[in-house]
């Protein structure tokens, strides 16, 4: 029934991911260019090249905020797709659990990657 | 009262095919937008995740991973996820420009689309060149 005043409900999550998503896909895009820009400066990348940039602090550092944008834009976009596609709640809920588990697992194998015992 | 006699309910189709409909350009672009994002979720992250991990192990790793990535199968790979995030990148450009209200109206919007899904296929060909 429609009542004659009516306020726009929701749990409003839906700006903070709209501009939660936009966020991480400036950083991500940022992150993109630099190791494109690394990459064409040394003209391919070598083990050493590699290793030696991934020594650096600040390399580490922003490859951590790329990898955490990641995580989260894949959150909400993953999250979309269940909320249009999965009709059943259970079934819905129980893929985002899994999708939530999945990433992370992702997110602590970036630590690991970054600052874990070599 | 002849207008009330009529069903209010025009007969419409129940539902609509999305592959009998032509799609508009765009359409092709917002859809490839949510598969490709799909694909680097499932495929690119691991693949991600397990490149810098073997790269960055040792020599001997980082030498392995060379040799894997030299398999064909591994280069048709590396190649659709390159597709998928060259692809995903520019038609999230073209949602942040339409957010600004940049490229609203319908023409161009449409050569946008046109724009983000050919310059998408033309990165690719240049990674497939350096991939062969």
């Amino acid at each position: 029934m429609v009542t004659s005043v009516q306020r726009a409900g929701g749990a409003h999550y839906g700006w903070r991911d709209w501009l939660s998503q936009r966020i991480t896909a400036v950083i991500m895009l940022l992150y993109t260019l630099l190791i494109l820009g690394v990459v064409l400066w040394n003209g391919g990348l070598d083990y050493t090249t590699w290793t030696r940039l991934f020594a650096g602090g600040a390399f580490r550092l922003a490859t951590f905020l790329f990898m955490v944008a990641l995580m989260l834009h894949a959150w909400v976009g993953v999250r979309n797709i269940t909320m249009d596609y999965l009709k059943v709640a259970w079934v819905r809920l129980s893929v985002q659990v899994a999708v939530i588990c999945v990433l992370v697992v992702y997110a602590g194998w970036t630590l690991a990657l970054l600052w874990g015992a070599p | 009262m002849a207008a009330l006699d009529r069903p209010v309910v025009k007969p419409r189709p129940v539902y609509l095919n999305l592959l009998a409909i032509r799609q508009p350009l765009a359409a092709v672009v917002s859809i490839l937008h949510r598969a490709s994002g799909a694909l680097l979720f499932l495929v690119g992250i691991p693949a991600l995740l397990w490149s810098v991990e073997a790269s960055l192990v040792s020599p001997e790793t980082f030498g392995q991973w060379k040799a894997v990535m030299r398999h064909p199968v591994a280069k048709l790979v590396a190649l659709v996820l390159a597709w998928a995030y060259i692809h995903h990148l520019l038609a999230g450009l073209r949602h942040l420009a339409l957010d600004l209200h940049v490229g609203l109206d319908l023409p161009s919007a449409r050569r946008s689309a046109a724009f983000v899904f050919v310059l998408g296929l033309l990165l690719t060909l240049l990674v497939a060149v350096r991939l062969w």
